[in-house]
Parts: C-alpha cells; sequence; structure tokens
C-alpha cells in the first residue's frame, strides 16, 4: 500500500486497492478466528504476543469497522489533499497497531502497540497542509503524545524495577496487592495516566476538542473510533491481566477519574454549537463509559468492551459519513434534512439512538453490558447511578440533531453527492447496529 | 403465540403505512384495519379463560427471555389499547394530517410498544418496550404538536427517559441477586426483591418508583404533563393520556409493589400524601384553567393521583378498583379528548370563555359530552361510579393510620373534579351561541367513535361484573 501512491496516479484507483486489501485483511481476521479455539491462546515472537480468542474476535471487529470507514469515507480523503496513497498506507499502520495492543503480551510490545498507532495520526492531523487549524492540531496532539509517551515509558520502567519483568502474565505471581512496592504502585499510576490520555479521560482530555475539531474531519471519523478502541482494548488488557488483584490499589483513582470523564464530557457537550465539536465531547463521554469495563475486573468487562468498540466505533463512524457530507457543521446546518435527504436523517438518527444507548440498538446492549459488568463487581453502585444520570444528559445533546433534521425547517447543503452506494453503506451499518442490540451474542461467540 | 400477534400486528401495518407515505387514506385505512383486528385479538384474549404464555430464549448468557405473559390485568390493558387505538382511528378517518404515512406509521409503533409493556413478563423485554413506547410517542408530539412542541416534548422525552435509566439500574441490580444465575424473569425478579435486606428495599424503592411516578404522573414529577397534552395532536394526546399513564400505573402494580414488599411497606405513607396532596392540587390548578386542553389534562392528574394512593393502601377492593378504574379511565378520558379535538376542529379555539351555545347547534355533541363528563366525575349508573367506589373503599379501609385523612382530602378531589367538569360543560354547552353559532354537528365516524365509547360507559356502568370477573385474580394476588 505505501507504494501505491508511486505507482497509481488516480485516487480511484488507490481507493480500489485500499477497499480490496481491508477486504482481504477482513477475510484473514475471519479466516484466523474461525481456526482459533477459545482455551488455547497462541504464543508468537518468544512470548512477546499471545494472541487470545477474545483478541481475535476485537481484531476481527475493528477491522470489519475500518472496512466500512473506508467504504463510506474513503473517497472524501481526496479532497483533503493529493497523497490519497499515503493516507490509507497510515491507516494500515494504525490498524496494526491496534492488532498488537489487542494481543500483546509484554509491556513493551504495548509501548510499540501504542507508537505505531499514534505517530501516523499525528501525520494525519496535519495533513491538511495549508489549513493552520490542521497544523496545529498535528503539533498539539504530537507534543502532547510525545509527553505522554514519556510517562507511559517511566511507568514501564518503574513497574520493571519492582517485578524483574515485562511480560505481563509474569508480572502476576510478583505483585501481591498486601505487600506492593511504591515504586510498582508508581508505576501502575503512571501507566493509567498515559493511557488514560490516549483514550481521552479526564483530566488527560484537553487535547481532544482541539485536534478532533482541527483534523480533517475523514480522519477524526478515524481517530475517534477504532483508534480509541484500540487503545482501550490494550488498558483493559493490561489491568484485567496483570493488575486485577491489585484493585484496592487504582480501583479509587480510576473510578474518580471515571467519574471526571463522564461528567465533563457530557456537560461540555450540552454547550456546543458544532456537531463535530460535540462529537468529540461526546467521545469523551462515551469514554466514561468504556472506563466502566476495566473499572468492573470481571468475565463481562471482555464482552462488554467489544460491544462497546464495535457499537460506537460504527454509530460515530456513520455519523461522520453524514457529517463529511454537510457544508455547515453547526447544529442549525442540520435543519431541515428529513426534507431533504430522507435516507441520511434516518440513518443518523439510528446512529444518534445507539449513541444515546435507546434499546434495540448496540448503544443499549454496549452500555447495558458494561453496566452489568460494574454492577456485578458490586462495590461502584453510586457511580452506576452517576452515569445514568449523564446518560440522560447525552440525551440532549443528541437529540438536538435529530430536532435539527426532522422539526425544524431549512436547506440544508450538501457538498458531495449522495449515492446509491453510500445509502446502502449507511442502512448495512444501521442494519449491523440493530442486530447487536438485538442480538449481541453473534458479536460474542465463545467469548 | 396470540400474545405475539398483539405486538407484531401493529407493527406490521404501521410499516405498510410509512411506505404508503402521501398516500393519506391508504394510510389511514391501513391503521384502522391494523387497528381492528389487534382489537378483535385482544379481545380474544380477554374472553378465553386463564392466563397465556408465550416464551423463546433470547439472551440466555444475560438470563433474559422474550417471554410474554397475559393475566387478567395484561389482558384487560391490551383491550383498553385496542379499543381506544380503533375508537381514536375512526374518529380520524374524516381529518387530514402532513405526512399521513409517518403519523400513522408511528401511531401503529406506539401501540405495539404499549402491548409489549402491558405483556412483558421479563425485566429487560419489559424495559426495552417501555422506551420503546416513548420513541414514536415523541416524533408524534415533536412533529405534528403545536407551537411550543418542541421545548414541551424534549422536556416530556427527557424526564421520562431519566426515570426509566434509574429503573435499568434497580432491574439490574435485582437480577443480580436471583437465586442462582442471573435471570430476569418476573418470578425470579420478584424472589430477589424479595430477598433483599429491607434497607435495600428502601432505597431500590425510589430507583423504581420515579421512573413510574413520572409516566403516571404523580405530584411533583407532573411538570411535564399539561404542556405535553396541551401541545400534541389530539390522537397522540389521548395515547398519552389514556394509555401511556396506565403504563405506569401498571408497571407499579407489576414490578413494584410485589418486587419489594418491605420498601412499598416503607414508603407508602410518603407516597400515599403525594398522590392526595397533587389531588388537591391539580384540580385547583383545573379549575382555573380556560384551556379545555389543560384543563383535562390537570383532572388527569387528580385521578391517577386517587389510583396511586389506593395502590399503596395494600388493601384488595382498592386494587381491584385500580384495574376496573384504569379501563373505566381510559374510556372515559379518550371520550372527553375526541370532544375537545371535534370543539376545536369545528370552531377554532379551545378557550372556553370564548365557546358557548353547542346545546343550540350541536345538540347531539352536546349530549355526548354532558355523558362523558358525568362518567367523569363518577356518578352512579356510568362506569366512573363503580371505580370510584371501590377505590375509596380500598381508602378507608387502608392499614395505614392516617387513612381517614387521606380519604376526607382525597373525597375533597371528588368534589373539586364535579366543579370544574360541570364548568367545562356550563361553558362550552350553555350560553349564548357566539363563536359555535355555526352548526355543525357530528359526522357519521365522529358519531361511531364516541358512540362505542358511551356505550362502554353505560353497559359499565350498569353491569361492571365482566370486568370485575377478568381482573379479580389479579387483584387478590397483589395483596399481602
Amino acid at each position: 500500500m505505501m507504494f501505491a501512491g508511486i505507482t497509481s496516479s488516480s485516487k480511484k484507483g488507490v481507493l480500489t486497492l485500499a477497499c480490496l486489501l481491508f477486504t482481504v485483511l477482513f477475510g484473514i481476521n475471519i479466516w484466523s478466528l474461525l481456526n482459533s479455539s477459545p482455551d488455547a491462546p497462541q504464543l508468537y515472537f518468544n512470548n512477546m504476543m499471545r494472541v487470545e480468542h477474545y483478541s481475535l474476535w476485537f481484531n476481527t471487529l475493528m477491522t470489519g469497522c475500518t472496512l466500512m470507514y473506508v467504504l463510506l469515507i474513503g473517497k472524501e480523503m481526496g479532497k483533503v489533499g493529493t497523497h490519497v496513497g499515503e493516507y490509507f498506507a497510515l491507516i494500515f499502520f494504525i490498524i496494526t497497531g491496534v492488532y498488537i495492543l489487542s494481543s500483546y503480551n509484554n509491556l513493551l510490545m504495548l509501548f510499540l502497540g501504542i507508537e505505531i498507532m499514534s505517530i501516523p495520526q499525528y501525520i494525519l492531523a496535519g495533513s491538511d497542509k495549508k489549513n493552520l487549524k490542521s497544523s496545529e492540531a498535528s503539533l498539539k496532539y504530537f507534543l502532547l503524545g510525545a509527553f505522554t509517551t514519556c510517562i507511559l515509558l517511566m511507568g514501564i520502567t518503574l513497574l520493571y524495577g519492582a517485578t524483574r519483568s515485562f511480560n505481563i502474565m509474569e508480572m502476576v505471581s510478583t505483585l501481591h496487592s498486601d505487600s506492593l512496592s511504591p515504586l510498582a504502585v508508581s508505576g501502575i499510576i503512571f501507566i493509567m495516566l498515559a493511557l488514560g490520555f490516549k483514550v481521552s479521560a479526564v483530566p488527560m482530555h484537553t487535547w481532544t476538542p482541539d485536534v478532533y475539531d482541527g483534523t480533517p474531519t475523514p480522519f477524526t471519523a478515524y481517530m475517534a473510533t477504532v483508534v480509541k478502541a484500540g487503545a482501550f482494548f490494550a488498558f483493559l488488557r493490561l489491568f484485567q491481566v496483570s493488575f486485577n488483584n491489585l484493585s484496592d490499589h487504582w480501583m479509587l483513582v480510576l473510578s474518580i477519574i471515571t467519574a471526571a470523564t463522564l461528567f465533563v464530557g457530557n456537560i461540555t457537550a450540552v454547550f456546543q454549537q458544532s456537531v463535530k465539536r460535540m462529537l468529540a465531547y461526546s467521545s469523551i463521554a462515551q469514554a466514561g463509559f468504556m472506563l466502566f469495563a476495566i473499572l468492573a475486573v470481571n468475565a463481562i468487562a471482555w464482552q462488554g468492551m467489544i460491544i462497546y468498540s464495535v457499537a460506537y466505533s460504527l454509530a460515530t463512524i456513520g455519523i461522520f459519513a453524514v457529517l463529511v457530507k454537510m457544508k455547515d457543521f453547526t447544529f442549525d446546518g442540520f435543519n431541515g434534512l428529513a426534507k431533504k435527504e430522507p435516507l441520511l436523517a434516518f440513518t443518523t438518527t439510528i446512529f444518534l439512538f445507539s449513541l444515546a444507548g435507546i434499546p434495540l440498538t448496540g448503544g443499549f446492549m454496549a452500555k447495558y453490558y458494561v453496566l452489568l459488568a460494574v454492577v456485578q463487581q458490586g462495590q461502584l453502585m453510586w457511580l452506576v447511578i452517576f452515569a445514568l444520570l449523564m446518560a440522560a444528559v447525552s440525551v440532549y445533546y443528541y437529540f438536538r440533531v435529530i430536532i435539527a433534521m426532522y422539526f425544524k425547517p431549512g436547506n440544508p447543503e450538501i457538498i458531495s453527492p449522495v449515492t446509491a452506494a453510500d445509502k446502502f453503506l449507511l442502512l448495512l451499518n444501521c442494519a449491523i447496529l440493530i442486530l447487536l442490540g438485538v442480538l449481541p451474542q453473534l458479536f460474542l461467540y465463545k467469548v | 403465540m396470540i400474545l405475539c400477534l398483539l405486538i407484531l400486528i401493529p407493527v406490521v401495518f404501521g410499516l405498510f403505512s410509512f411506505s404508503l407515505a402521501d398516500n393519506n387514506n391508504g394510510a389511514k385505512l391501513s391503521a384502522l384495519i391494523g387497528s381492528v383486528i389487534t382489537f378483535a385479538l385482544s379481545g380474544y384474549v380477554c374472553m378465553g379463560s386463564g392466563e397465556l404464555t408465550f416464551s423463546q430464549p433470547w439472551i440466555p448468557s444475560l438470563g433474559t427471555q422474550f417471554t410474554l405473559y397475559a393475566d387478567g390485568m395484561s389482558s384487560m390493558l391490551c383491550l383498553l389499547t385496542g379499543i381506544v387505538t380503533m375508537v381514536v382511528l375512526i374518529a380520524q378517518m374524516n381529518k387530514t394530517v402532513e405526512n399521513p404515512g409517518a403519523f400513522y406509521g408511528l401511531f401503529m409503533l406506539s401501540q405495539a410498544g404499549l402491548m409489549g409493556v402491558f405483556l412483558a413478563h421479563d425485566a429487560l423485554v419489559f424495559y426495552i418496550f417501555w422506551e420503546l413506547a416513548l420513541i414514536p410517542v415523541y416524533f408524534l408530539c415533536s412533529k405534528w404538536g403545536g407551537e411550543k412542541r418542541i421545548q414541551a416534548t424534549f422536556k416530556f422525552f427527557i424526564y421520562t427517559f431519566v426515570g426509566s435509566l434509574m429503573m435499568l439500574a434497580a432491574l439490574i441490580y435485582l437480577s443480580m441477586q436471583t437465586p442462582g444465575v442471573s435471570s430476569y424473569a418476573w418470578n425470579d425478579i420478584v424472589a430477589a426483591g424479595a430477598s433483599l435486606s429491607p434497607d435495600k428495599q428502601i432505597g431500590l424503592f425510589w430507583l423504581i418508583f420515579i421512573a413510574f411516578a413520572v409516566k403516571m404522573p404523580i405530584f411533583p414529577f407532573h411538570t411535564w404533563q399539561p404542556d405535553t397534552y396541551e401541545q400534541s395532536p389530539t390522537p397522540v394526546t389521548i395515547i398519552l393520556s389514556a394509555l401511556m399513564v396506565k403504563m405506569g400505573l401498571y408497571a407499579l402494580l407489576r414490578w413494584l409493589i410485589p418486587v419489594l414488599p418491605a420498601g412499598v411497606a416503607y414508603w407508602s405513607n410518603t407516597v400515599v400524601i403525594l398522590s392526595v396532596a397533587g389531588i388537591i392540587y391539580a384540580s385547583l390548578i383545573a379549575i382555573v384553567q380556560t384551556d379545555m386542553k389543560r384543563l383535562v389534562a390537570y383532572s388527569s392528574i387528580a385521578h391517577m393521583g386517587l389510583m396511586c394512593a389506593v395502590a399503596f393502601s395494600n388493601n384488595s377492593i382498592g386494587m381491584h378498583g385500580i384495574m376496573v378504574q384504569m379501563f373505566n379511565h381510559g374510556i372515559n378520558i379518550t371520550g372527553l379528548w375526541l370532544i375537545i379535538s371535534m370543539v376545536e376542529n369545528r370552531w377554532g379555539t379551545r378557550d372556553m370563555t370564548q365557546l358557548g351555545g353547542m346545546a343550540s347547534t350541536a345538540p347531539r355533541m352536546a349530549i355526548m359530552m354532558v355523558i362523558i363528563a358525568l362518567a367523569n366525575i363518577a356518578l352512579p349508573l356510568t362506569n366512573g361510579f363503580v371505580g370510584e367506589f371501590m377505590l375509596f373503599n380500598g381508602l378507608i379501609n387502608s392499614t395505614s393510620a392516617m387513612h381517614i385523612t387521606f380519604m376526607v382530602v382525597a373525597g375533597l378531589g371528588i368534589i373539586l373534579g364535579a366543579i370544574y367538569t360541570l364548568n367545562m360543560v356550563q361553558q362550552t354547552a350553555y350560553g349564548n351561541a357566539t363563536t359555535m353559532a355555526v352548526a355543525k354537528d357530528l359526522t357519521m365516524n365522529e358519531y361511531l367513535g364516541l358512540a362505542i365509547i358511551i356505550c362502554l360507559i353505560l353497559v359499565l356502568g350498569v353491569y361492571p361484573k365482566p370486568l370485575l370477573d377478568m381482573t379479580s385474580m389479579v387483584s387478590g394476588m397483589l395483596v399481602k
């Protein structure tokens, strides 16, 4: 793919190649999923990678989301700049990072995965070179990201000092809850902060709105979805596998972070005027819910994370696919869309329902699973109730879009034509979300 | 299987209406046929003796099954849903709306949601239908309502959504406490609730009760209601006030009172005080209203307050009275709304100060209105009397120490009810015909719709036995 930009000059050719390659990748993922058994994880590269059944599920679903993303939004990338081939190559790098993060078995691989996933994003954020906002987003993201990487490395180092191991499986045997060294505790907290930055948890979220807003919209769609889900999965994996016995030490900090994330994300989203910026804050708010899976430290948390990642990614990609077609990103820009493009309005409604967690959409099941996980864990009922109140707040800003589309008169400008293929894909996306809401177990087979 | 059909038929006909888009008559006809079939089916369910169950595994890992179940209470409410939807559509036959396909489609979908709520016997299925019933109504109000519809229905949506989410938290918690694997089946939830310590039940009570209190609505959770009723198009107001508020009451009887006995016992006085205060408060406000829709909206708060108060008196006659009154109130209020919408359509206003003289220009309509109004204030020989008599009987026999006070204050509500209802009749039906000078009496379809209502009012007022028999089993089980 990297060389596609050189060999093929037509944007269309590059796009077709990218779609093809993602389809192949999706196929390979499904094939490996079918060939794996839930009880026997496969080890690769001197135990550096440990591919479990749920990692494969996650990879497959995330590749599926990426494929949907490329099909829906890929052709908009040509409008950002001329180097379409490079953009796709960078996206391939990102998905490689996600694969590493879903099955790393060693803290060094965690570091590598995070970097492979992040560095292409810094470039993509600044890909609209003539736009000041885009450059600002890139620089901001890069500086803060690099700083966070240092914190992550610091945490890993401290943890190595305490356990003499990088292997997340072996670490468990040397970390005991009642005799935990300060070295290990600070290591855990450092790693938590660094990963919290990647998933934009409050108070490490400040980059999110500016970066999401400044980044060209087609790339924001990817950054806010699959990338975020990948970082979350890495977060979950580390805390579930290595630190689950130590939950006394980090539970309180993380639950406060979760509450703050939910609060800031939802409340700030209410005051936004631009749908794109609202989605940035809503992604912080959704991160609050995904943090629940990490807090829960039990088996349902895996299922919750997978379902949540898919539901959230598909819905957000869908909304962005509609957003890139709009000229005006404010709420008023959506006025009267239902009259002009009923299908776009209908599918957006389903996506927003899913994000808000209305039953029969994937979003409901996702929220349900993570809440279930936390209720089962039993100590954090206050957080559950708080989160539900915040979910009600989220209805406010999601429904503003619906109100604008259906109940307000207007004539929104659509800058790129809505083709039959777009309509089909959006409907397909809706159908998958509803399937996820009705039969979630199909997506969790033997997890 | 027949229970599934009760939900599926409205969905199918609703989707068919959707597909007809701009064909007003087609969409209307499709909805009407669907509602007649649903009505027939619900009638069949009520005729059949005994209980019906339908169960299908759904998400085994979560312990939830798609279970539908109809006992006397459920089938009675399904019948009410069937009747009301059909009557509304009959009375609506000579009207035109914008985007008829979407209107009638959503209308039927809301019916399906309601049926689901009344039939669900699994907590998660119940929750899902509870939410789903709301969505079509939200769109109906926001799209076809009055001037301030968007704010009003948005408020309504947020209120109810907050309530339902709290309920979801409580239901998840309860399902965790079920013996063995977590389960959402009604029996297991009841067992789980009873096994909890009183302290926990006292806390959980509010998580669940708020959802139902918002829906009914109980003072002080009622503030969404008058605005929403006023702003909604009348067919939707009827769905809201005749059927959706019954969702709250039904859910109270099915999913709260049996589930958390200790919590209910602990809070029953508080809730009764709120309800009774709500009766007086709403009645007093109703007296000073000049808008007919707002008047009936407040009168509905008063009626629901009485039913809710009795629901917490732990008394079998009272419970029986609630079942009967749920049905009767649904019928009566549908009649009132229909009359109001006819007035508004004919004379262009709902302001009672501008109306008058209907008896001379539209006598048939005036007679209908008087009968329905009398039923609304529970005059003997109307259906309202039977229900209210039993309700007061229940309230006075309540186990609470303050039952006499409750009884007296709630009784005041009846008197106030007579004042505002008769005042409305007087101002619209009698006096000089100014605005109402142009005579336009009932059309055939309106006549038919109201006739069904009047028949039910009179028949059930004189011979309420079928209704009583249908629900006697259930009311007995609700009392400890």
